[in-house]
């Protein structure tokens, strides 16, 4: 008879166990499900697929004059190409590094060192410097000059005089052919 | 009581799919489209060969609006190919420094060019009829792919006692059986490069496929995922069943 | 109510202040539930999970969607082909209307059964009744966004509607339009409505639930929990039901989206919304169908949108209608026969809301729509006076043991320990 008992016992508390473990078991499916889910409804503000197949753009450069520029739109910012003159680039190369802000060597700055390719945007505090077009300011350096705030950026795009703690960005590009760059 | 939340869903069903019958007079061919059913698929060669078929013999009057060059990628073309399709195509862009609008060779990121520059200029280049566009059809319209595949394959001769206007054209699967648009296909219209056949039902079956596609690129992912969830959620009610019959089995009676 | 039922000193700390924490146990946690309740009365929660649901796709899917009649179409492509998921999240909120309605509707015949509209309920009926209006409009604003044919159509055709008011009807429809059709200003607006209506539902819910919670539940036998013996405690028992129903639901609802998520839409509404053109059969949703057979089958145009309205308006004023003391159609032998009529009635309206206005389908959809307002107006106070009930059992558990007509309330209890 006792044994029986125990036996029994044993089989009750078992089988509650089991059936206990099922309990949290479905709980915790309801979690990995509301968890599933969660991943589209954050994922949907990543940038959609129309937005990602512009984010690298091709540029042709075959038409940019010597001491010419020109100004695309890459990711929704101004991309400044600038075809350089012997001369911006000379300056640009002897700069001794003690004399900038953020040093770094022209040749780091380009993979061609007749294109100059860089973000135009100031690093200070977002504005787009001048120095594009022929007749505008270019600053004390020869370069760009940022009018909110007053930052001077020389021929290679380096913050050389105001307020930007860094030089303006160049962005990811290759040269696919001679003509023909692919920024990002 | 019980049948009653069934018999609800069941009368829903009924009704909706009444409306879907309703909407034509005429009976459709059905094909078994292998990308009908839970785990349907879209085939990738039926896809290529009705991609060339339309641009081939459709892109003349109809558009592909929302159709990107980048999304061949799902047809299984390479990026350079796509980039070639692309290149093929002028793609108005602009205002340039001079505030002129120019024409520069498509990029993968472009959609499809339409054959019109506007709805009127449409109407205006097939007396008075809209091609519409085509990158949405097989969802615009009850049964759509079979409803596709029958209007291209069911241009006949009229009856003796039906009048065909100028301009329009006798059509069996088309309610009403006039329509504006002149047969498409004769057959042989297009030689596909993998040696598939080009009568007039593989053309149409291929199109069915390239533009089932076109109307809707997720489906197959739709599908897969679909599997996936539904498993995880049949375990969910095994599991919470389960769990709820636990909870209860101490709830005495009286 | 003392705070000292919770062991962590945080939230004692907090609920000493702020009760939240003793509020959502009694509320949720030790909420007394009768427990005989079958599976019809798990669509309640159903139905806020519903609401969630839209709620949480809709506002994602504002965030890539344009209300402007020149890319609304077009933004609606882009979410179903560009944005990342965007086809899941529409595709969910959808065909997430519609399991909506189902999900409502058969919580209504629930309560028109069980008599759950009944003293002291009338209050959570009518709050229920204003959700369902609300529903309804935010649901057609809704079907509007993308600007397809059907959304065009649907909404210069139901807009039209209020034109029917003598003398101000057409300054009416102008105001809605924002003027002299249904227009960019008027798909601007239906969207800012469309965002602000399932709030105001958010709130009546929240008062529906007040309601509820001020005499509990009603139950498949109709009589008053006795006492303690009668009732168990909401958790564990009912949110591991409703977790159960949730998942039933939930795998229902999935295979309309991954595998039919276009049946019970309309092919037109992939087709840009054109002006000039009107589709050759527009019929509203599905969930408005049995008000739309009951707007055309009175042939008078005022008359057809007060039928309409009244069809909703006589729900607000049925608790005074169906003045019998006996809640569950279990034991009313009559009024159940005309229950079921009246289901059958509602289902042939559906039914021929969605058939041209022509022929036969003009005359059963007047029959019927005669029968809907017969069976609250004339039946249901006719039948409080002459039916004689069956006997009621004395308390929930006497039923249970006595293995009534309610076997599948039974069921969900009859494990033995």
């Amino acid at each position: 008879m006792a044994k029986t008992n125990t036996s029994k016992q044993e089989d009750t508390h078992v089988d509650g166990r089991r059936r206990d473990f099922i309990v949290v078991a479905s709980y915790a499916m309801a979690g990995i499900g509301a968890a599933a889910v969660a991943w589209p409804l954050i994922d949907q503000m990543n940038p959609a697929a129309d937005t990602l197949a512009l984010a690298s753009i091709e540029v042709d450069i075959s038409k940019i004059d010597i001491g010419q520029s020109i100004t695309v739109k890459w990711r929704g910012k101004p991309v400044f190409i600038r075809h350089r003159t012997e001369d911006e680039i000379n300056t640009a190369q002897s700069v001794e590094l003690s004399q900038l802000k953020d040093p770094q060597l022209d040749v780091d700055r380009v993979s061609n060192p007749k294109y100059l390719v860089m973000i135009g945007v100031c690093t200070h505090l977002g504005c787009v410097p001048l120095g594009q077009k022929t007749g505008e300011i270019k600053g004390e350096y020869d370069g760009w000059f940022c009018p909110c705030h007053g930052s001077h950026y020389d021929s290679s795009g380096r913050i050389r005089k105001g307020p930007a703690p860094v030089n303006l960005e160049i962005p990811p590009y290759t040269f696919e052919t001679e003509s023909l760059i692919k920024i990002g | 009581m019980k049948w009653f939340g069934s018999l609800i869903f069941g009368c829903i069903l009924f009704v909706s799919n009444s409306f879907a019958a309703g909407s034509g007079d005429v009976v459709l061919k059905h094909k078994d489209w292998s990308f009908s059913g839970p785990f349907g698929t879209l085939d990738k060669s039926a896809m290529q060969r009705g991609f060339q078929a339309y641009r081939e013999i459709c892109a003349s009057c109809h558009s592909l609006n929302y159709i990107a060059f980048r999304n061949l990628s799902d047809l299984g073309y390479s990026k350079a190919e796509i980039k070639a399709f692309a290149a093929e195509y002028e793609v108005e862009d602009g205002p340039n420094d001079d505030g002129e609008m120019f024409m520069r060779p498509g990029i993968a990121a472009d959609r499809f060019p339409a054959p019109y520059p506007n709805d009127a200029a449409a109407r205006a280049g097939n007396g008075g009829a809209y091609p519409p566009d085509l990158s949405l059809i097989t969802k615009a319209r009850a049964n759509g792919p079979d409803y596709l595949y029958s209007l291209l394959t069911s241009y006949k001769d009229a009856p003796g006692d039906k009048e065909v206007p100028d301009g329009m054209y006798y059509n069996a699967a088309y309610p009403g059986n006039l329509i504006a648009m002149p047969q498409p296909i004769y057959g042989d219209d297009v030689s596909y490069a993998d040696g598939a056949p080009a009568d007039i039902s593989s053309i149409a079956s291929d199109l069915v496929y390239f533009l089932t596609w076109t109307a809707e690129p997720s489906l197959e992912k739709r599908k897969r995922t679909g599997v996936k969830v539904m498993i995880f959620l049949l375990i969910m009610v095994g599991m919470s069943y389960g769990a709820m019959r636990f909870i209860w089995s101490d709830v005495k009676k009286a | 109510m003392s705070a000292d039922k919770f062991s962590n000193p945080v939230v004692r700390w907090i609920d000493h202040r702020l009760p939240i924490f003793s509020f959502m146990d009694h509320e949720l946690n030790e909420y007394p539930t009768p427990k005989n309740l079958n599976y019809f009365w798990n669509f309640g929660s159903l139905a806020g999970v519903s609401l969630v649901i839209m709620i949480v796709t809709g506002i994602v899917l504002a965030m890539s969607y344009t209300p402007h009649v020149d890319y609304a179409f077009q933004s609606v492509e882009r979410i179903m082909r560009d944005v990342n998921h965007g086809w899941l999240l529409r595709y969910i909120h959808m065909n997430g209307a519609s399991f909506f309605f189902i999900v409502v509707f058969i919580h209504i015949f629930r309560g028109l059964y069980y008599g759950s509209y009944k003293a002291p309920r009338e209050l959570l009926w009518i709050l229920g009744v204003l959700i369902l209006l609300l529903m309804m409009a935010t649901a057609f604003m809704g079907y509007v966004l993308p600007w397809g044919q059907m959304s065009f159509w649907g909404a210069t055709v139901i807009t039209n509607l209020f034109s029917a008011i003598p003398f101000v009807g057409d300054s009416i429809v102008t105001f809605l339009w924002g003027g002299f059709s249904v227009d960019n200003p008027t798909l601007n607006r239906f969207f800012a409505l469309h965002y602000l209506m399932p709030f105001l539902i958010v709130g009546v819910v929240i008062l529906h639930l007040v309601a509820l919670h001020r005499f509990g539940s009603n139950n498949p036998i109709g009589i008053d929990p006795s006492g303690p013996q009668d009732t168990v405690p909401f958790h564990p028992y009912y949110t591991i039901k409703d977790f159960f129903g949730l998942s039933v639901f939930l795998t229902l609802f999935a295979a309309a989206i991954f595998f039919f998520p276009n049946f019970m839409g309309h092919p037109d509404n992939y087709i840009p919304a054109n002006p000039m053109q009107t589709p050759a059969h527009i019929v509203p949703e599905w969930y408005f169908l049995p008000f739309y057979a009951i707007l055309r089958a009175v042939p008078d145009k005022l008359g057809g949108v007060l039928a309409m309205f009244g069809a909703i308006a006589v729900l607000f004023i049925l608790p005074w209608l169906d003045r019998s003391p006996i809640r569950s159609g279990n034991f009313r032998p009559v009024f159940k026969i005309f229950f079921w009529v009246f289901f059958a009635d509602c289902i042939a309206l559906g039914y021929l809301g969605g058939m041209p206005a022509e022929g036969i389908y003009v005359v059963l959809s007047r029959v019927a729509t005669a029968w809907y307002f017969l069976h609250f107006l004339v039946i249901l106070p006719l039948l409080s006076v002459i039916e004689t009930p069956k006997p009621l059992p004395q308390s929930l558990s006497k039923s249970v043991l006595g293995g009534s007509a309610m076997a599948g309330a039974a069921s969900a209890v009859k494990e033995k320990v």
